[in-house]
């Protein structure tokens, strides 16, 4: 085991990945000899040269479209859009072009490309710097979307990711890159949570509190301020947004009864909405409240200096927690 | 050269390269010497007359209804076929929705294509197996696969090359403008051939750009040239000089081929609404096939017999495309679910199974359909009775 910050771990993922397979590429801007704006691919290109770690014009759909192109000659890009709000000169390549490619062949044509985004807020950005569109993404067939939350997956789940036949999008909690945790650098992936598995990280019997990306540690925090008033809450880290593993969350809310989500993005249509209504059809003799979410507003993410009241925070959390007791 | 506030351009462009008039004479070009024999020349005009007949063909079948859509390639025969012909059976090809003169030369049997207007798939064939990508829909976006194919090229040290197919609407697409500056700075073999057919639709070209297309190429930092679209050998040789060039490393080429699309975008399109006939009628005296029968007449390198046997295969051609596609079965309903991805995926399995079970509460089984083979078009329309039960 060592200890690493989440993005330490992810740049060695990526470098394992490099060094696992020779068609991996890794490709964006700033990801050379900068290496990345969060540093998550320093040093790689010094190791792996300019044809494996390639800085890219500033284009997006670009770097997207050449990737496409590079999976079609047998190779397997990894993308980085260096932030969130980035994404969406992409997003045409994205839906149109990286998710349906295969159906559009019958199954002739596979492309393993990985698109890291980094996501959320928190970290006192300007505006497009603190977006979370993962739902955009999960409601797009042919695509699988994950999210890491610690330094522990994100070291398997970029690897994963890098080496799944079908295309990724690869969420990274920004506000957590420096946040460090254990990792096992020597033990073998194939040990390793599947890429479409929850976690459940905390176990519980009154409450089920599910988070992803920079809110699993948000929920976590609120269980451990929720047992102190005597509550015993399960987190689960959903880890793949889609596919959702719908068969731990159901798991859970049969034991528990009750069920929070809690994500950054707008509330209004985010992936709360699909979790409630999949825990409602499962669950609905065992629900003692309806499913509740807390995130952010239905508006845009505001300017950083109210961020703190739009991020879903502990008092936010604990407060819907609450509610579900109060049917 | 240099625009001027009204768009005009100052210095006259350069004329577009023509190895043969629209008359069908032979003219010599000392950059584009041709290495076609007198049989390659004949197989060309073939060719042209061939993938004239499917697309007259294919439009016959959208107004009998047995294709939903069809989108006509009629005066770009030449600029397909000569860039077509021009390519190793090892180069990358990388087509819009129209290409089907490309498609021909790579070896796609037409009633795949008309799979794809029929509704059946949205691309039956394998790309890798004829060097010839699926048709993309989305304008311009295929540019940037073929750049990124050609930056693969560049990684396994091979000696081969892109085409990629665009018209002069695309010219104006973010992708296509990212696509070059891409080419460029890596130096990527891959030629983008843009057929200008000098209508997107309804706009004219003149909304697209003031300038001569292959003109932009000089700003991208790599080397462009307007040739005739309509003239086979000269598309041919023009095409051939500029794969060649990216094979060598000498990095990207802009072709732009001036034509005309003689028919409407597609077979949804009205274009009485938007242009003159006169203007259709010009570049009927243009015509890219008949300058071919001209010149093989003239220069006595082909006889009546040659022509008449052409056209018998035409027919031939014609016959066995309508028939193929009257008789192409509608897939099983439960495909809908395959292909999304490599491994399972559990809402896709969930709902498989679910739309499965609903299927079979039917008391005709879509599911035997579905495992058979001969479902014809016969499971659609008890499908559609099912759906409307079902109401």
């Amino acid at each position: 085991m060592t200890t690493l910050t989440l993005s330490r771990a992810l740049n060695e993922g990526l470098r394992k990945a490099l060094e696992d397979d020779p068609k991996v590429l890794i490709m964006g801007e700033d990801v050379g000899k900068l290496g990345g704006v969060f540093r998550v691919t320093d040093g790689l290109q010094k190791d792996f040269g300019e044809h494996r770690v390639v800085d890219t014009p500033l284009a997006e759909s670009a770097i997207i479209g050449t990737a496409i192109g590079l999976a079609l000659r047998g190779y397997r890009p990894v993308c980085e859009i260096q932030f969130d709000g980035f994404v969406f000169p992409a997003f045409d390549q994205i839906v149109s072009q990286l998710a349906k490619m295969r159906y559009r062949s019958l199954g002739k044509i596979t492309l393993p490309v990985t698109v890291r985004i980094p996501c959320g807020g928190g970290i006192g950005a300007v505006e497009h710097h603190s977006e979370s569109p993962e739902v955009l993404f999960a409601h797009v067939a042919g695509l699988r979307v994950v999210a890491c939350a610690n330094p522990s997956d994100a070291y398997t789940m970029i690897q994963q990711s890098v080496r799944s036949d079908d295309p990724v999008i690869f969420f990274e909690p920004k506000r957590r890159y420096w946040e460090k945790g254990e990792v096992d650098t020597a033990g073998p992936l194939a040990g390793a949570q599947p890429l479409d598995k929850a976690r459940v990280v905390v176990e519980g019997t009154d409450v089920t509190l599910l988070g992803y990306g920079p809110s699993a540690r948000s929920a976590i925090d609120a269980a451990l301020a929720a047992r102190e008033g005597g509550r015993s809450v399960e987190v689960i880290d959903l880890r793949t947004l889609a596919p959702l593993d719908m068969e731990t969350i159901i798991a859970s809310v049969r034991k528990t009864g009750r069920c929070v989500v809690v994500h950054e993005a707008s509330v209004f249509a985010g992936l709360g909405a699909e979790i409630a209504a999949r825990v409602t059809e499962a669950c609905f003799y065992q629900l003692e409240a309806p499913v509740l979410r807390v995130g952010g507003f239905a508006t845009p993410y505001p300017p950083s200096r109210l961020e703190e009241h739009y991020l879903p925070d502990l008092d936010r959390i604990l407060d819907s927690v609450d509610r579900t007791f109060g049917y | 050269m240099t625009v001027s506030v009204d768009g005009a351009t100052t210095s006259a462009p350069a004329e577009p390269i023509q190895l043969l008039t629209p008359e069908g004479e032979r003219i010599e070009h000392r950059d584009y010497p041709i290495d076609l024999d007198a049989a390659a020349i004949r197989d060309m005009y073939r060719d042209l007359v061939l993938v004239r007949r499917i697309d007259n063909e294919a439009i016959a079948l959208q107004r009998q209804g047995e294709l939903g859509l069809w989108a006509s390639l009629l005066g770009q025969e030449a600029a397909q076929v000569g860039s077509g012909r021009a390519l190793r059976p090892d180069d990358m090809a990388f087509p819009t929705y129209r290409e089907h003169g490309v498609a021909w030369c790579r070896g796609i049997n037409p009633i795949q294509l008309l799979g794809l207007y029929r509704g059946v798939n949205h691309g039956g064939w394998d790309p890798e197996e004829h060097k010839f990508h699926l048709y993309t829909i989305v304008i311009g976006a295929q540019t940037l696969h073929a750049t990124g194919y050609a930056m693969g090229i560049q990684r396994d040290g091979a000696d081969e090359a892109v085409i990629a197919y665009f018209g002069d609407g695309a010219t104006s697409q973010g992708d296509v403008n990212e696509a070059f500056v891409w080419a460029s700075v890596f130096n990527a073999p891959v030629v983008f051939f843009c057929q200008n057919n000098q209508w997107a639709i309804s706009e004219p070209l003149e909304r697209q750009t003031r300038i001569p297309l292959y003109q932009r190429a000089h700003g991208f930092g790599f080397p462009g040239v307007q040739v005739d679209g309509n003239d086979v050998l000269a598309c041919y040789a023009v095409t051939k000089k500029a794969m060649q060039a990216a094979r060598e490393g000498q990095g990207p080429t802009l072709i732009e081929a001036f034509t005309y699309r003689m028919g409407a975008h597609t077979t949804t399109d009205d274009p009485t609404r938007y242009r003159v006939a006169s203007d259709v009628e010009a570049w009927k005296l243009k015509d890219p096939i008949e300058r071919v029968r001209a010149y093989l007449v003239r220069s006595g390198q082909a006889e009546p017999d040659f022509f008449a046997e052409v056209d018998a295969e035409a027919e031939k051609l014609g016959v066995s495309v309508r028939e193929a596609c009257r008789t192409l079965p509608d897939p099983p309903p439960m495909d809908i679910f395959t292909n999304v991805y490599t491994q399972p995926h559990a809402i896709v399995e969930a709902e498989r199974e679910q739309f499965a079970a609903y299927l079979d509460s039917f008391t005709d089984s879509f599911t035997d359909t579905a495992a058979g083979t001969a479902a014809g078009t016969a499971a659609g329309t008890s499908l559609a009775d099912a759906e409307g039960g079902a109401r």
